[in-house]
């Protein structure tokens, strides 16, 4: 793990000022996203925010970004009342955010990222001044470094998170906003990136917000505590004075500690005895970029079995992902679906009950403008009873359809109708999986980082539903960048590096440390 | 990210308008719906005051003009009917631009299908001759759906199979129909008698459209009206109440998405571009059986370009195109009268369909950012 010298943190001078919410609230129509919460950030701490999906930790800090205005309350910067209605005010007062997903353009360097992000940026650039500028911040006040003239997509997920924590710094942003920063990152990167940005607050160079749903990073990197639950404050204090049961009991309400739900005993007939429901022969894809992403790969999934695929995210997994889901097509090799060539046509899906679910839904998956209800009815839409004769919509149909699936995914929402992109991540992410979970006849299963953004319980609730699908007899592939999570529900592992697989493992007797090399591509 | 671009950055007070005293749920049940109405009103009301001040600038009262505009278009059922007579394919070329943009696509090859469906329909006459009227009328409209069609489901399938822009490609498409128009009435179709208008030969007088009747009441307006009337309810049904238009709106929000359901996207898009052009098509059927009689440069009348205005201004919204299609037939057809009782030039009629366009456009920058239609 790099640490910052020292003498960098010391040529980082200029200091945070103190943050602090006085009775915000931020209302959408007659719904109360966020109900008067106060909290406060003083210079060099950081303050985590909890909360189930849904509680408002987003909509609280786009409002101190001037995203969308408070209806009411104050935000005092320095002591000071401070108006915020636009992003560029909140970058005035020296407050920046950075995203669960990336902003950078991947196909600019590092350099041209950071310089383009500069407000001020002029209308003709002079590159050579600008890129000694950003050299000498580099060399004067940059604590860690990041490789400036690579272009942005050829860089680690951790080195890109660095670049946009980097970014703000340059920006001259003190105060940082980090809306689920780990997500994207592998553990080991995420407690890098953490450190790095601990070791700054501890000298006083920096303050942080941090919304989270791991406890984990709660306990070794927060200061300050504070849990959202429904829209208001559900509890605050010092990290130092609570516990995981007090956290957990805050965020749900007191009705139910954090139990984890002990994992489905596993099916013991043999991986060999079963039928093969999926198989993908030789396959090799071609990146957004062109070159080979994925490398011959092959394997065989069966029925009644949770296939694992463990990886650095950006080793092709995506694309792999993407070819299942019809969404890429493969440069060679194919896939066979029950022992039939499959093509991802809408009739293959019916007829083998084939879902696949990416990464990152409300970009890959959902029609952000359409209702909710119509984007559960991807599957089922011409299907009776929300089709009648083949052709004509049932829209009631599809609207009674989602109303129970709102129920069992506790989707927090206004109703089937309001446009799927104003609802909260995780539960972006929940009605989604209830879509490609829910059809009974359900025979494949694909799905890439299934708990992305959804609060423990969530999490514990989706494991459940994806071990109920294998012991039904369906076939599960999980792709995955938490290592935790595949340990916990899959029967076997690969493990994907460099477009390959280059290992496989029965989970029951996986090698931590041998997965954890080859993951790092060194197998 | 995607999670926080999806929310416009709105600023209070950006409006300058009192909030609506409705009640939150009135509002969200209804703000949309005024939204959706009132920013395009507020634009062409804009845009009047515009054009008043044009003609101001040309020594013109404005409000005399408007007086004319009106008097011309909707002051007499002799008037209304000469804009009626405009509607009808102003409706059907409105939906040619209409229904791609629910796949997202930017289509601008309305006068080209228009031209090109003429040119069909034509060609189905004067094969046809001696046929029953409606079997004739009925050959002639399916052959314009079908070059109309296959001229815009050209675009489609450059766009779809070879990448090529849709806005680009069917604009310059509208070039080559007329340069094909030009070459058939210059030669092989063309009839010897047309001397200083080179057209094609005319088809038979008993196989043209005629006008709109009801018992002994007869109109000026040939039953073209209806023809765009029943296209207009007949795509919002396929659009909005079909499993064809439900797919065609998912891959217009999100084509990624619609592929991980196996939804066929080339297909839709192949089809949904393929009706839009049989629907200007019509519209050139229409314009050669009722109207011309035979194939001519005057095919070309400008009723496509201004088509693309009509969508525009409907938010290419099927049922929104049919008044649209009113107010523009009526500018339209008072263009006359400006030149006549005014002396404005014959192009100022242009001048306020250009004017319209782009402030429709300006507009368009608008939704979202008005606080009081907030749900
Ligand atoms: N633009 C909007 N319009 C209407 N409702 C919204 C809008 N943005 C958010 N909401 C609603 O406000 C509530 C809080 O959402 P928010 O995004 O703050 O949740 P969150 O705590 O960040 O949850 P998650 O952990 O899932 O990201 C949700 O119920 C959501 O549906
Ligand atoms: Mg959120």
């Amino acid at each position: 793990m790099t640490l910052i010298p020292p003498e960098n943190l010391e040529r980082f001078t200029q200091a945070p000022a103190s943050l602090d919410l006085y009775r915000i609230t931020k209302k959408f129509g007659d719904f109360t996203a966020a109900d008067e919460i106060s909290l406060t950030v003083p210079p060099g701490t950081v303050h985590a925010l909890l909360g189930e999906n849904g509680a408002g930790k987003s909509t609280l800090v786009k409002c101190v970004m001037g995203f969308h205005p408070a209806t009411s309350g104050e935000i005092m910067v320095g002591g000071h009342v401070r108006e915020i209605q636009h992003p560029s005010d909140a970058r005035k007062y020296g407050i920046g955010m950075v995203y669960q997903h990336f902003t950078l353009v991947p196909s600019m360097t590092v350099t041209e990222n950071l310089v383009l992000s500069r407000p001020d940026v002029p209308a003709a650039v002079n590159w050579k001044r600008e890129t000694a500028r950003l050299e000498e911040f580099m060399a004067t006040e940059a604590p860690f470094k990041v490789p400036l003239h690579k272009r942005a997509s050829e860089l680690a997920a951790g080195e890109k998170q660095k670049t946009e924590i980097l970014k703000q710094l340059y920006l001259k942003s003190r105060i940082l906003i980090l809306d689920e920063p780990t997500s994207v990152l592998t553990p080991a990167e995420a407690t890098e990136v953490l450190a790095l940005l601990r070791q700054m607050t501890v000298a006083g160079r920096l303050s942080i917000i941090i919304i989270t749903h791991k406890f984990r990073e709660v306990f070794s990197f927060a200061d300050d505590v504070t849990v959202l639950r429904r829209g208001k404050l559900a509890g605050q204090g010092k990290v130092k004075d609570l516990d995981r049961d007090s956290l957990a009991a805050m965020m749900m309400g007191g009705t139910s500690s954090a139990k984890p739900v002990p994992s489905a005993p596993r099916a013991t007939t043999s991986t060999s005895s079963r039928r093969t429901a999926l198989r993908v022969k030789q396959l090799s894809v071609l990146g957004d970029n062109g070159l080979t992403a994925v490398k011959d790969v092959s394997f065989e999934l069966a029925e009644g079995e949770v296939l694992g695929i463990a990886g650095v995210a950006g080793n092709g997994q995506r694309e792999l992902m993407e070819v299942l889901g019809g969404q890429r097509p493969a440069a060679t090799g194919s896939l066979e679906a029950h022992g039939q060539p499959y093509h991802g046509t809408r009739r293959d899906i019916l007829a083998h009950q084939f879902h696949t679910l990416p990464e990152e839904p409300l970009r890959n998956a959902c029609a952000p403008m359409l209702s909710m209800a119509e984007n559960i009815a991807l599957r089922t839409f011409d299907q009776p009873p929300q089709a009648r004769w083949k052709w004509l919509l049932n829209f009631r149909a599809i609207r009674k359809s989602a109303l129970p699936l709102i129920e069992a995914y506790s989707i927090k929402t206004r109703g089937p109708d309001t446009p799927i992109r104003d609802l909260s991540g995780g539960n972006v992410q929940r009605a989604i999986l209830a879509r490609e979970l829910s059809t009974l006849p359900l025979k494949i299963l694909v799905v890439s980082e299934p708990c992305f953004g959804l609060d423990f319980a969530a999490t514990d609730f989706v494991h459940q539903k994806i071990t109920e699908a294998r012991d039904r007899g369906v076939a599960v592939l999980v792709v995955s960048s938490d290592l935790d999570e595949l340990l916990k529900i899959t029967d076997r592992l690969l493990v994907m590096s460099g477009g390959q697989i280059t290992y496989e493992t029965p989970t029951a007797t996986a090698d931590l440390a041998v997965i954890g090399t080859h993951m790092a591509g060194h197998g | 990210m995607a999670e926080l671009s999806a929310t416009p950055s709105v600023q209070p007070g950006s409006a300058g308008l009192a909030p609506l005293p409705a009640s939150p749920r009135l509002r969200r049940a209804w703000g949309p719906a005024f939204e959706a109405i009132l920013i395009p009103l507020g634009a062409i009301l804009l845009a009047l005051v515009l054009f008043g001040l044009f003609c101001k600038a040309q020594g013109q009262d404005p409000f005399k003009v408007y007086a004319s505009i009106y008097k011309a278009s909707f002051g007499s059922w002799f008037a209304f009917q000469n804009t009626l007579m405009r509607t009808a394919p102003l409706m059907l070329t409105a939906l040619c631009t209409a229904l791609p943009a629910r796949l997202g696509m930017i289509v601008i090859g309305n006068e080209g299908a228009l031209v090109m469906g003429g040119i069909g329909a034509v060609i189905a006459g004067l094969a046809v001759p001696a046929w029953p009227h409606h079997l004739a009328l009925g050959f002639m409209a399916l052959s314009g759906i079908v070059w109309g069609g296959l001229w815009i489901s050209l675009s489609a399938g450059l766009r779809q199979y070879r990448g090529v822009n849709e806005t680009i490609s069917s604009l310059l498409l509208n070039y080559i129909s007329i340069a094909i128009l030009n070459h058939l009435v210059n030669g092989p179709m063309k009839d010897p008698t047309s001397l200083n208008k080179p057209s094609s030969f005319p088809i038979a007088e008993e196989i043209m459209l005629g006008r709109i009747t009801f018992g002994d009441f007869t109109m000026r307006v040939h039953w073209g009206l209806a023809f765009g009337l029943v296209a207009c309810v007949i795509l919002w049904f396929l659009m909005q109440r079909t499993t064809f238009g439900f797919q065609a709106r998912f891959i217009g929000a999100n084509p990624k998405a619609a592929r991980l359901g196996g939804l066929p996207v080339n297909r839709t898009t192949l089809i949904t571009c393929f009706l839009a052009g049989g629907c200007a098509g019509v519209a050139g059927m229409v314009e050669v059986a009722a109207v011309h009689g035979r194939a001519n440069e005057s095919l070309a009348a400008g009723f496509g370009y201004a088509g693309i205005l009509v969508a525009f201004v409907a938010r290419f919204h099927p049922l929104a195109i049919v008044p649209v299609s009113l107010l523009l037939g009526g500018i339209l057809a008072s263009s006359g009268i400006l030149q006549r009782a005014h002396k404005l030039p014959d192009s100022t009629s242009l001048v306020f369909q250009g004017l319209v366009f782009l402030v429709i456009l300006f507009s368009d920058s608008l939704y979202g950012r008005f606080k009081i239609f907030k749900p």
